[in-house]
């Protein structure tokens, strides 16, 4: 069966109908071509799906689409601004070292988007509780884990 | 694709229990961390069935204080949202450190109180405090509510006592459950994140003086459900915790428990867990605020 949702993906509306089976990893890589969000598990252990539903962190593929109807969603795409500048988030990723396949990394990212919304100044282990649901094969983690630290320290003036 | 049958969104307890009645192909699903995971593995409990969701009932999350002082935390309340909570970080602070052990974020951010419980497992983080609480679950079906004590939910491994038809509304823990009580949880883990608990240790002690007047001690994994440890109960009230007491005490709950190896952990490991984690979590729970 197909159901009428309203989702705002990224700041855009978008009134779909939508296979009431389909998780909202599907829906957003799929339907709406935004192959950002990665799939790893499939089943809510890696975090490499992981979104923004009215700003709080879900795994996308242990999600249905139909549970977005009436919310917004932000994905990678929309972490960015729409020129392509990238969040300091994103930046600090880049400059820490904290990327190497970056299959990982549009959910660490989201992750850490909303540890900093909840927590803006948290502590070292704060973060690795934060990105605990993310896992990463290559980098370790150090360097995820500075690349946090060093977005909070520089947004809270130091 | 998941392949579940259909899915259908009530928008009131009524409208859900009559859809889970009226339906013996209904289940309930909730933020469907469990369900979900299921239907991956093509469980034959989901697939092809017609999931009811019930996660935006109107009052079916968040946590409540009436006016005797009693809380109510709704079956659709979130483990981040039990966190976070004031009255419950006040009020009932090991079922807070229990929703915060649990998975990562995102899984707390969906994954509920209402479906750790009805999902049967030994293992459920919040099973083994709400235990100690002496906690009452509310139970709507279409002839209306009734109340359960938590002790009597769980019958065995994945197994509790919902009939098809009804819906865990809400689990409630009475003033006295917890006023002058402090509590703590240990989850003994490999991992401190995105871990099942090898052995989970809930306790709940009021002091009387240097005495201890009650003592609730509950676990998870101890046994084919989350379990309660009596004997060990009994032997505790009226005695200085000390040392030497708490680990007499310790021993005396595996009067209570029945240990099995898994390919997580050995029986002998956890039966060792189950002497050793008591005394830590009463320790912690003296020495630390613990409840008003
Ligand atoms: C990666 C990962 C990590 C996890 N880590 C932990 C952990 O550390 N500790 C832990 O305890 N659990 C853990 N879980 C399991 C799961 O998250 C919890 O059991 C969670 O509480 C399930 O809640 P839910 O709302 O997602 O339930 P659902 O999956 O929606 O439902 C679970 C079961 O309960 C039934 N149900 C749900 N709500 C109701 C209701 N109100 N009335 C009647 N029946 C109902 C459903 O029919 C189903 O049988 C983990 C799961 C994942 C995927
Ligand atoms: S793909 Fe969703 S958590 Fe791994
Ligand atoms: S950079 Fe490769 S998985 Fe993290």
């Amino acid at each position: 069966m197909r159901k009428a949702i309203n989702v705002e993906v990224n700041g855009k509306a978008h009134e779909m109908f939508v296979d009431e089976r389909l998780s909202l990893l599907e829906l957003l890589r799929d339907e709406l071509q935004l192959t950002g969000t990665k799939q790893g598990c499939g089943v809510g252990e890696c975090g490499a799906c992981a979104v923004l539903v009215d700003g709080k962190a879900v795994d996308s593929c242990i999600y249905l689409a139909v549970w977005a109807d009436s919310r917004k969603v932000t994905t990678i795409e929309g972490i960015a601004a729409t020129d392509g500048t990238l969040s300091d988030i994103q930046e600090s990723f880049v400059e820490s070292g904290a990327i190497q396949c970056g299959f990982c990394t549009p959910g660490l990212v989201i992750a850490a988007t909303a540890l900093l919304d909840q927590q803006p100044e948290p502590s070292r282990a704060q973060i690795r509780r934060g990105l605990s649901g993310n896992l990463c094969r290559c980098t370790g983690y150090s360097k995820i884990i500075d690349a946090v630290e060093n977005v909070a320290k520089t947004r809270n003036g130091g | 694709m998941y392949d579940f049958n259909s899915y259908t969104e009530a928008h009131s307890i009524d409208e859900a229990v009559r859809a889970l009645g009226g339906n013996p192909n209904a289940r309930v699903i909730a933020g469907g961390t469990d369900v979900l995971i299921k239907l991956r593995s093509r469980d034959e409990a989901f697939v092809g069935r017609d999931l009811e969701g019930i996660t935006r009932i109107p009052g079916l999350a968040g946590v409540s204080v009436d006016t005797q002082g009693d809380i109510t935390i709704g079956a659709a309340t979130s483990f981040s949202q039990i966190e976070n909570d004031e009255t419950i970080t006040r009020c009932l602070a090991s079922l807070g450190t229990a929703a915060g052990s649990i998975g990562g974020p995102q899984i707390r951010n969906v994954g509920t109180i209402g479906g750790n419980l009805a999902n049967g497992a030994t293992s459920a983080d919040t099973a083994a405090v709400l235990l100690t609480y002496n906690a009452s679950l509310v139970i709507h079906d279409s002839s209306g509510s009734h109340e359960m004590p938590a002790c009597e939910f769980h019958t065995g491994p994945g197994k509790v006592r919902l009939e098809q038809g009804q819906l865990l509304t809400a689990v409630k823990i009475a003033r006295a459950d917890y006023e002058g009580y402090r509590g703590s949880y240990i989850k003994f883990a490999v991992r401190q994140a995105m871990d099942i608990a090898t052995l989970g240790c809930a306790v709940l002690v009021k002091m009387d003086g240097n005495v201890i007047e009650d003592l609730r001690i509950a676990f998870g994994v101890a046994g084919p459900t989350p379990l309660r440890a009596a004997a060990a109960e009994r032997f505790a009230k009226g005695k200085v915790p000390s040392g030497k007491i708490l680990e007499q005490l310790g021993r005396i709950c595996l009067e209570d428990t029945k240990a099995r190896d898994s390919w997580r952990a050995a029986k002998a490991f956890r039966e060792q867990l189950i002497t050793v984690l008591p005394q830590r979590a009463i320790s912690q729970a003296l020495g630390g605020d613990g409840n008003a």
